[in-house]
């Protein structure tokens, strides 16, 4: 299987096809429902964010407490409530993207343009995901508990690829 | 004869069904992910359930939750008209037990007190809890934290009587494919026809306690459940969303009387982790 390594070179999005097993490495950061709105908020106003979106990957999920562990369950959540915030933060710079489920249009169409890349997590499977995690720390909103934004550094993370650098989408043959 | 049973007992009950039921795969569920993996040939899909079977080993071992979102905590409560509850009220046992599983085991809290401005609060409760009292001095309880990327998908309908015919069957089968590859399938489907609309949802939520059966249909009707299931499963979601046939794992149905004007129909749409626990106190 194809090893790959975040923050993502553009030869490296380049080479993935949607479909595709890879194993990822590297740093990534999680951020959910609340989040979005937080940084899509701040990227319209201009300002600037807790975070360098620029060329990172980003993560839709919201762990539980990390006990005596890097972290605990750590899977994806359904990646279409970020439908709405995601075509401003591609626009910010992000170019990876890690949920489960479908994406809308304007995403697809946005994932294009940028060149970017979505894949998914396997779902439902915290605790395996939980193991491909060496450490992790939240860096920004920490006041929303689970929907803070945390940076995670992944070792051999099995993804499938979404929706590829082209806008090739899995889901547009399979349903 | 009056049977004393003590708050406590009640609240350190539902901490340690809450702890089995994040961390367990039930057995039913395990059985039919195996199923699954022994009948599958897509490479990717069977990678996938293979993940899913080393993930409730994981979770077993590690005593992690099967899945971060350790849900809403729904109970059912079957309480005998003979027990009486000392030392406190059945809701705030109830709500202790739930508010010390989710901190003690590390589970993620997920309740937001206002459902419009989002406030969170981080106790995981209050639990949704339904009460029921039945002849005796038994005291069962049962939990089931539910995730809400099934619970979203969930739906409830008030079909027309007269135009029954296939209706059921479609409404599940439309239920599931909006639901496509977003909320983790393979999905089971605890289906409620009959009632009230309040009467049919909650008929479908406990519709998700029963094991499976073997065949994947079960309940108060096989052959409309084995319909569903057929239908379902030619529908070609897949193991999330790969494609292939096991889009469910199994329809339970629960049916009730209802009103000579109305058929209402829910499905309670449940993920592969479909998590729930049950003992007696
Ligand atoms: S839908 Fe179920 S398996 Fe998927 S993330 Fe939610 S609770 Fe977990």
């Amino acid at each position: 299987m194809k090893k790959i390594t975040a923050p993502l070179t553009g030869k490296q999005i380049r080479s993935l096809k949607a479909g595709e097993l890879v194993f990822l490495s590297g740093i990534i950061y999680t951020a959910r429902d609340q989040a979005h709105l937080r940084l899509k908020r701040d990227i319209g106003k201009n300002r600037k964010t807790p975070l360098d979106l620029k060329g990172q990957v980003i993560y839709y999920c919201g762990p539980t407490p990390s006990g005596k562990r890097a972290i605990g369950s750590c899977g994806p959540t359904t990646s279409g409530r970020m439908d709405g915030s995601t075509p401003q933060m591609l626009e910010a710079g992000v170019r990876g993207l890690i949920g489960k489920g479908r994406r809308s249009e304007p995403v697809r169409k946005a994932i294009k343009k940028h060149g970017a890349v979505y894949f998914l997590a396997p779902a439902g499977a915290g605790a395996y995901i939980s193991g491909c995690v060496i450490d992790s720390r939240a860096v920004a909103y920490e006041e929303l508990g689970p929907e803070a934004v945390y940076r995670l550094e992944v070792r051999d993370l099995p993804l499938i690829v979404g929706i590829d650098y082209g806008g090739k989408d899995l889901y547009s043959r399979s349903i | 004869m009056t049977r004393k049973v003590p708050a406590r007992e009640i609240q350190n009950k539902v901490k340690k069904l809450f702890f089995k039921a994040n961390i367990m795969m039930r057995p039913d569920i395990k059985k039919a992910l195996e199923k699954a993996y022994a009948k599958e040939r897509s490479v990717r899909s069977r990678y996938m359930l293979k993940i899913l079977l080393d993930n409730a080993e994981i979770a077993k071992k590690e005593k992690l939750p099967l899945c971060q979102d350790t849900g809403l905590a729904v109970i059912f409560v079957e309480m005998g008209c003979d027990v009486r509850v000392t030392g406190g009220g059945i809701m705030e046992a109830l709500n202790r037990g739930v508010e010390e599983a989710y901190t003690e085991y590390n589970f993620r809290k997920s309740v937001v007190m206002d459902p419009v401005s989002r406030e969170y609060r981080n106790t995981n409760t209050p639990a949704v809890a339904h009460l029921n009292i039945v002849k005796g001095s038994g005291l069962r309880i049962t939990v089931m934290p539910k995730g809400f990327g099934s619970e979203n998908k969930s739906r409830i309908m008030m079909l027309d009587p007269v135009q029954i015919g296939d209706a059921v069957t479609d409404f599940c089968v439309e239920t599931v494919k909006l639901a496509g590859a977003d909320a983790c399938p393979p999905y089971v489907l605890g289906v409620g026809v009959g009632g009230t609309m309040d009467l049919c949802a909650l008929l479908a939520k406990k519709a998700l306690l029963k094991p499976l059966a073997k065949s994947g249909a079960g309940g108060n009707s096989l052959k409309l459940g084995k319909r569903i299931l057929k239908q379902v499963n030619s529908l070609g979601i897949g193991v999330m969303g790969l494609g292939g046939e096991c889009t469910a794992l199994g329809v339970n149905i629960e049916m009730a009387p209802t009103h000579i004007a109305g058929c209402p129909v829910a499905v309670a749409l449940s993920c592969h982790s479909l998590r729930s626990a049950s003992g007696m106190v």
